[in-house]
């Protein structure tokens, strides 16, 4: 495996794939939020305690960029799929892309988040 | 999970294996899935963006209001089966990737399985408790 220069086209797929499992074990919150709104005001109070506080914010905010950048990688793979973008140029621009493109949509967001909802 | 077996002088390639869904008729039914839902999620990312932005710092009665709405309720729905979906085969290709030990594997993949399965039914069932008003 020495032999393999570390290049970042092999760091980000694994990172899509963190970023998948990460997404996959958050359904539980998406789950948990739907849950609560279902069952009345106080389980949805819950939540909103949990999705308020820092640790929550937090976690919102990372899930927020998982969901950003598995997204935008994905978009990669699927021009990967379609057979265009493997020169070396394109591979580097699009993974620069993705990983960019991640971080300022996830901070797109929340500006957006806090601008609308923020002060309620 | 894996592929048949190929006599020594197959005259298939493997490229026509896989083609037209195969000979099991799913040989390619995943990777065209992973793809479907995930195209499904990009369509459907903005709408539901836009409905959490709506139900941040809001109470319960309007979350309720809102998600139980017959468009967002059905625009919900399509994101967590097509989430639920593409979750449950992008893990089954981590397993098949990393778990080498059979029995695992099989333990991995079936609770992969039932999870998917479970946060999907859950998150369905609490849309449809939200839309019906009860």
């Amino acid at each position: 495996m020495q032999i393999y220069r570390w290049t970042l086209t092999m760091a980000l797929s694994i990172v899509h794939r963190a970023t998948g499992i990460a997404l996959y074990v958050g359904t539980l919150l998406l789950a948990w939020w739907l849950i609560a709104a279902a069952s009345g005001p106080a389980a949805y109070a819950h939540v909103q305690a949990f999705t308020g506080s820092i640790i929550g914010r937090l976690i919102m905010f990372g899930y927020t960029w998982a969901l950003m950048h598995h997204m935008l990688s994905g978009i990669r793979h699927f021009v990967w799929d379609l057979g265009y973008g493997f020169k070396a140029n394109e591979r580097e621009a699009l993974t620069w892309g993705a990983l960019i493109g991640g971080i300022a949509l996830t901070v797109l967001i929340w500006i957006i988040a806090y601008a609308t909802g923020g002060g309620r | 999970m894996s592929t048949a077996d190929t006599p020594k002088r197959s005259m298939r390639t493997p490229l026509g294996r896989v083609r037209n869904l195969g000979a099991a008729h799913s040989g390619t039914s995943d990777f065209w899935r992973q793809r479907l839902t995930a195209v499904a999620m990009v369509l459907l990312m903005i709408p539901v963006i836009v409905v959490i932005m709506m139900l941040l710092g809001r109470n319960q009665a309007y979350a309720k209001q809102i998600l139980g709405s017959l468009p967002i309720a059905i625009i919900m729905m399509l994101f967590i089966v097509a989430s639920a979906w593409h979750m449950k085969i992008g893990m089954q290709v981590v397993i098949e990737d990393y778990v080498h030990n059979e029995k695992l594997k099989l333990a991995t993949i079936m609770f992969n399985n039932f999870f998917s399965i479970a946060v999907a039914l859950a998150s369905i069932y609490a849309i449809l408790q939200l839309s019906s008003g009860v």
